[in-house]
């Protein structure tokens, strides 16, 4: 039996990945991430009147969520509406899950679905259109998804981080992704493999904002003869191979935040952080919540989206998740804001430019890199 | 009267066989059906990367097995036969690297790497490469050996070995003529669920393996929630069961010839230690399967008590603090979690694998061996399969179950139910059919007979079952990821979240909370033990 099975397989070739060389350099049209039919908007007005005393509203969420304890309590006491929360895995098997049941969903609002996940949820139809009053404040670089289908609620960064242990004048810290093939750092540098880590693959994403589609895959030739180091998760990294700041490799791909949680969550307590980020090596995503379709709610699902928008919940966003509130009425605490550097000017690309390139990138890093 | 019996055959099957269909068969089909609608499998399947990857895949999963068994079973010999100070505990420690989150063992085989210069470091290394991944499994698996053989080696009637050598046979001479061929059953039994266990295995394949050593499993991981590749991913899940079942029912094959001539007898109770050289011998049994538990469990126990500089007991105090670990909850409301659902799959699997097994064990054979196959499909099946399907299925009412609590300790049961079986089916085949009939001489009917003649037999081996059901339910992490609600944390899930952060605070607490999961089940795997009636048979 087995042997037919092995028999069975490995008779074609593998076809080749689609549009190898070329994404990135045809402009996706502008039906991309639009799904099939728009379903009808939820109008805010009926939103605002409807009487929900009594719903209950389920919240899907990815296993990075966290908020603080009793924190929907005043969202029930203000509107009656009990919130129950459930998880999928990560952002991706949460999007890959929710598709499997598109129209027919398990929860009412999805929260959590990312820059590099946005399109194809939308595509695919998991939401109804609805647009927060307080969405009109929130700036419009955040405002990525086509028609209200989503809603922005956080913004974070992928970014490089070095240790401040191996590298103790700033002057010799890496400053750049140029820096990554520079002799100097040879073997210095650890990051994830974008096929199976979220990090991961938004730094293949910063190389190709930053490199373009004819330059990143020579760079990322240049890295692995620099002896790059990859690994399969964040965790093996940053903990393992990074060392939190000492460990055998002093560069590591993590988050802008890592510095403030490092320093938050430190053992002995100290007030400085061992690691620092570099600012021009930063990839931005966004983290999106939306009503899902087919939900018999969706005024109620609405109002759960006003209140992941509102200064409560924004406010509650950095020392929980550790990225920053979208809403510039919420106020940041001092404790974030000390050990956070404001990254300016990040690396971005369109989530339509990355539903079109994302897996034949992928393919074709794993060949350039892994093979 | 035969028509009856048999109806009373139908109505026990019926229980097991209505629980997979309906948490198991159903979800599973829902789900490929929908992915072979979206995309022809046979692409999928004809490709030259599918077949390295089923050839990799099947043959890591087969080295672990032989490993585990070389390393299992002289200490399954030593823990069955050795009147050892502290077999109890030694028992329950061996079930301990299940209940362990992968990424604990991935850190502490690293640690142990680093230590012995094995990291690169002096040329040689280990980290990432296939010996790595064969070493982790054997930490996670050597437990299966050493209690499913152990529990049908201290069944054995030694006298038939010394016989054997008043006959002037030597010690290799019984080993290989008399002993092993009767425990045989029990060693492909055993060699069934690790290879399984390796087969699906997820988190050691990433962790270890590190990128560029994919399996079946951690393919269909990607294709389904990274790629969302559905009918890829549907493909290769498909591969895989037709692979599981394929094997399932070739070992279940050699198991059921292996048991006909092995007979239990009444077994006598284990020998002491008189010379120096039989405690050498002892102890060099032992040793291989000790170290390979007791390291990745020191790290552990050390890493948690790692306190700032020196050591202390800070990591556990913060485990009953609400804030400041970003979880939901306190790290401890997990412990309590956990344990519910722990309880409640471990009696879903016993009384479920416990009728599946009367049935397999004396049913009719084609039925038997049908139910078999597929009890033991769930352990060779993904968890995104199994996930994805109870969610996609499971939707409307009498069984819309998709967020309800009872979700998870289902999902854990269907994982746990194959150690049951397992442990169950071969006490069950073994025991001499002449102990009924002498019940039956005495006046007691067909079932009275089997109660009161099964039942004491194999007391200890469903204990046994019951163990490892409880044990693997603590530590399921693939599907319980899939199902398990963010506010109401299990503890591997509680654990990944505090080591999916920077900061030394949180990883000194999942260890913390890791040591405390380990202490549970230890005291946990003594108390099942200590349930067993006083008349059932003692190792």
């Amino acid at each position: 039996m087995l042997i037919l099975v092995l028999a069975l397989t490995a008779c074609t070739d593998d076809p080749e990945p689609a549009g190898v060389g070329e994404s990135g350099t045809t402009e996706p049209d502008a039906n991309a991430c639009r799904p099939e039919e728009l379903p009808e908007p939820i109008d805010p007005a009926a939103v605002a009147d409807a009487d929900l005393d009594g719903t209950t509203v389920t919240l899907a969420t990815h296993d990075s969520f966290a908020v603080s304890d009793g924190l929907f309590d005043s969202f029930t006491e203000e509107t009656g509406i009990e919130v129950e929360l459930v998880t999928a895995g990560d952002a991706g098997a949460m999007v890959s899950q929710a598709i499997l049941t598109a129209g027919d969903p398990v929860a009412d609002v999805m929260f959590g679905i990312d820059t590099t996940f946005l399109c194809r949820g939308t595509e695919a139809g998991l939401f109804v259109p609805y647009a927060p009053e307080a969405l009109a404040d929130v700036p419009d670089e955040y405002r990525i998804a086509t028609d209200d289908l989503a809603t922005p609620i956080d913004v974070g960064d992928v970014c490089l981080n070095y240790s401040k242990t191996a590298f103790p004048d700033p002057a010799d810290a890496p400053r750049s992704l140029d820096d990554l093939t520079d002799p100097a750092f040879a073997d210095a540098f650890v990051t994830e493999n974008p096929e199976t880590s979220s990090p991961g693959l938004a730094f293949l994403l910063a190389t190709i904002a930053e490199y373009g589609a004819e330059g990143w895959e020579d760079w990322w030739a240049d890295l692995r003869e620099n002896g790059v180091e990859v690994v399969s998760g964040w965790e093996e990294a940053f903990e393992g191979s990074f060392g939190a700041g000492s460990g055998d490799r002093s560069i590591v791909t993590s988050y802008a935040s890592s510095p403030a949680v490092d320093v938050l969550y430190s053992d002995p307590p100290r007030d400085e952080s061992v690691i620092g980020v570099v600012a021009d090596a930063c990839f931005r995503q966004v983290e999106l919540a939306g009503v899902l379709r087919g939900t018999d709610e969706p005024e109620a699902a609405a109002r759960l989206v006003d209140f992941l928008l509102s200064p409560t919940f924004q406010e509650d966003i950095p020392l929980n998740m550790f990225v920053d509130p979208v809403n510039p009425a919420a106020e940041l605490p001092e404790e974030y804001t000390a050990y956070t550097t404001p990254i300016d000017e990040p690396l971005t690309l369109t989530p339509a430019e990355i539903e079109a390139g994302r897996d034949g990138w992928t393919e074709r890093w794993t060949e350039i890199v892994l093979r | 009267m035969a028509v009856r019996r048999r109806l009373l055959w139908v109505a026990v099957a019926l229980v097991p066989l209505a629980f997979l269909a309906v948490f198991f068969a159903y979800p599973v089909a829902t789900i490929l059906e929908r992915g072979l609608s979206e995309g022809s499998a046979l692409d999928v399947i004809r490709r030259r990367s599918t077949g390295r990857l089923v050839a990799f895949t099947v043959a890591q999963a087969a080295g672990s097995a032989v490993l585990s068994l070389v390393v299992g079973l002289p200490a399954a010999w030593a823990v069955a036969r050795v009147d050892l100070p502290g077999r109890r505990l030694v028992r329950a420690l061996l079930v301990v690297p299940f209940v362990l989150p992968t990424l604990v063992v991935g850190a502490a085989l690293q640690a142990t790497f680093g230590r012995f210069g094995v990291d690169g470091t002096s040329g040689f290394h280990l980290e990432r490469t296939v010996t790595a991944i064969l070493l982790a499994h054997m930490v996670l698996n050597v437990a299966v050996v050493v209690r499913v053989v152990g529990s049908h080696w201290a069944l054995l009637d030694p006298r038939a070995e010394e016989a054997a050598r008043v006959l002037g046979a030597s010690r290799l001479r019984v080993l290989r003529e008399v002993t092993l061929p009767r425990l045989a059953p029990a060693v492909w039994s055993a060699a069934g669920i690790v290879f399984l266990f390796c087969f699906t295995s997820f988190g050691v394949i990433l962790t270890v393996g590190g990128p560029g050593r994919p399996t079946l499993e951690t393919e269909i991981w990607r294709q389904a929630t990274q790629r969302t590749d559905v009918p890829t991913a549907t493909a290769l899940a498909l591969l895989q069961m037709v692979v599981v079942v394929a094997l399932v029912a070739a070992v279940g094959g050699a198991e059921r010839r292996a048991a006909a001539g092995a007979i239990v007898r009444r077994p006598v109770p284990p020998r002491r230690l008189t010379t120096a050289r039989q405690r050498l011998g002892v102890a060099l049994a032992l040793a291989p399967a000790a170290v390979l538990v007791l390291v990745p469990l020191g790290v552990l126990v050390e890493r948690s008590l790692a306190v700032g500089g020196g050591h202390g007991l800070g990591h556990f105090r913060a485990l009953g603090e609400e804030t400041g670990t970003g979880l939901s909850v306190a790290p401890l409301a997990a412990v309590g979690t956990s344990l519910t659902y722990a309880v409640a799959a471990t009696l879903i699997a016993v009384v479920v694998g416990g009728l599946a097994s009367v049935v397999i064990a004396h049913a009719g054979r084609v039925s038997g061996r049908g139910l078999d196959v597929l009890l033991m499909v769930p352990l060779g099946t993904s968890a995104v399969t199994l996930g994805f399907g109870l969610l996609v299925a499971l939707d409307s009412p009498p069984l819309d179950l998709r967020s309800s609590r009872a979700i998870v300790p289902i999902a854990q049961a269907l994982v746990g139910l194959p150690f049951v079986v397992r442990s169950l089916v071969p006490a069950l085949r073994a025991i001499d059919p002449r102990t009924r009939e002498a019940a039956s001489v005495l006046g007691a009917g067909p079932w009275r007979a089997r109660w009161e003649v099964d039942v004491p037999l194999v007391a200890r081996t469903v204990l046994v079952g019951a163990a490892f059901a409880f044990a693997v339910s603590l530590g399921e992490f693939g599907a319980t990821s899939f199902l398990a609600r963010p506010d109401a944390p299990t503890v591997p899930t509680a654990m990944f979240r505090l080591l999916g952060q920077p900061g030394a605070a949180l990883r000194g607490q999942a260890m913390a909370l890791g040591v405390v999961l380990a202490a549970l089940t230890v005291a946990a795997v003594l108390v099942i033990e200590r349930l067993r009636p006083k008349d059932a048979l003692g190792w």
